[in-house]
């Protein structure tokens, strides 16, 4: 089994807010991120999908059609984007980095047909990232 | 669309904490302090000692920028959207582990009164802290980059992940 990475930079905004909480209880909980009118991140992602290497290629997944997925199903969708408004998973759920992990794997996990997700790794920020390996 | 009063952020409704849709995830943050050791074994030899630990074995100690990495795991809570509430993460990191190790020579510490301030050993007694002492998600390992070099890793008794 050979593991493969690809990273991708996408840059978006977000704010945290429930409203089933009250306004000091969204406050309490989310600090800063409840903060009105958002703010923004660069995102950095990286991607591991894991296989066998293929005897004719030498490939573990063909590594265009990975950028290519993750171009489509992540980067047109999310980058230069208000996550809460533009992405629909958000309009139910709170953009956190944990949200966006998951959000991420539902999105290539379906798409990648030779080689299997293997890890979606979100920093936030250089010191904040979050892992997701499709446990439930 | 809200109970309360709230702007307009687009957020309509927060789905329910479902059993069947609970999702596992690992939550990593760092955080930097700066420290100073020196590496004797008190049951070593001055030759032992020097020719084991070479330069860290100076007499007066040296320092390092050390950034220290947590991951901890747990199921994404619906109504947050979190592993764990990263502001109460950081305050616990801070009071008990950046107050205690940040601008100290590790050697005057307790914990390092028998055992040598190794960074595999500093790894194992801030994985106790965060085990003992934060209890809103599951702690998986504690890293530590003594160096950009050098990095050492404690998983506990668990299976690493990679």
């Amino acid at each position: 089994m050979v593991y493969l990475t690809r990273k991708a930079e996408f840059s978006a905004s977000h704010v945290y807010h429930n409203p089933d909480f009250s306004l000091e209880e969204n406050r309490r909980i989310f600090g800063k991120c409840n903060n009105p009118n958002g703010h923004g991140h660069n995102y950095l992602l990286e991607v591991t999908v894991k296989g066998e290497v293929d005897q004719h290629s030498g490939f573990v997944v063909d590594l265009k059609q990975l950028k290519e997925i993750m171009q489509r199903e992540v980067l047109d969708a999310m980058d230069h984007r208000f996550l809460n408004k533009e992405v629909p998973e958000f309009m139910h759920q709170i953009p956190t980095t944990e949200n966006l992990a998951i959000v991420v794997w539902q999105r290539l996990a379906p798409k990648l047909t030779k080689a299997a997700l293997h890890r979606v790794r979100v920093y936030e920020t250089p010191d904040l990232f979050v892992d997701f390996y499709g446990e439930a | 669309m809200a109970k309360h009063d709230t702007p307009d952020l687009g957020l309509t409704e927060i789905k329910r904490s479902n059993e069947s849709e609970q999702m596992k995830a690992y939550l990593s943050r760092r955080y930097r302090f700066s420290a100073s050791h020196r590496l004797n074994s008190a049951s070593l030899s001055i030759a032992e000692n020097q020719s084991i630990y070479g330069k860290c074995n100076n007499p007066y100690g040296h320092g390092h920028n050390y950034t220290l990495e947590v991951t901890l795991s747990g199921n994404v809570d619906r109504q947050t959207g979190m592993v764990c509430n990263l502001v109460e993460l950081d305050r616990f990191i801070e009071r008990e582990v950046l107050a205690r190790y940040d601008r100290e020579n590790l050697n005057t510490l307790e914990e390092f009164n028998q055992e040598v301030p190794t960074t595999e050993n500093l790894c194992i007694q801030i994985y106790d802290l965060v085990h003992r002492g934060f209890t809103h998600a599951h702690l998986e390992t504690v890293r530590i980059e003594e160096t950009m070099m050098n990095s050492f890793e404690y998983w506990g008794a668990a299976k690493p992940l990679f």
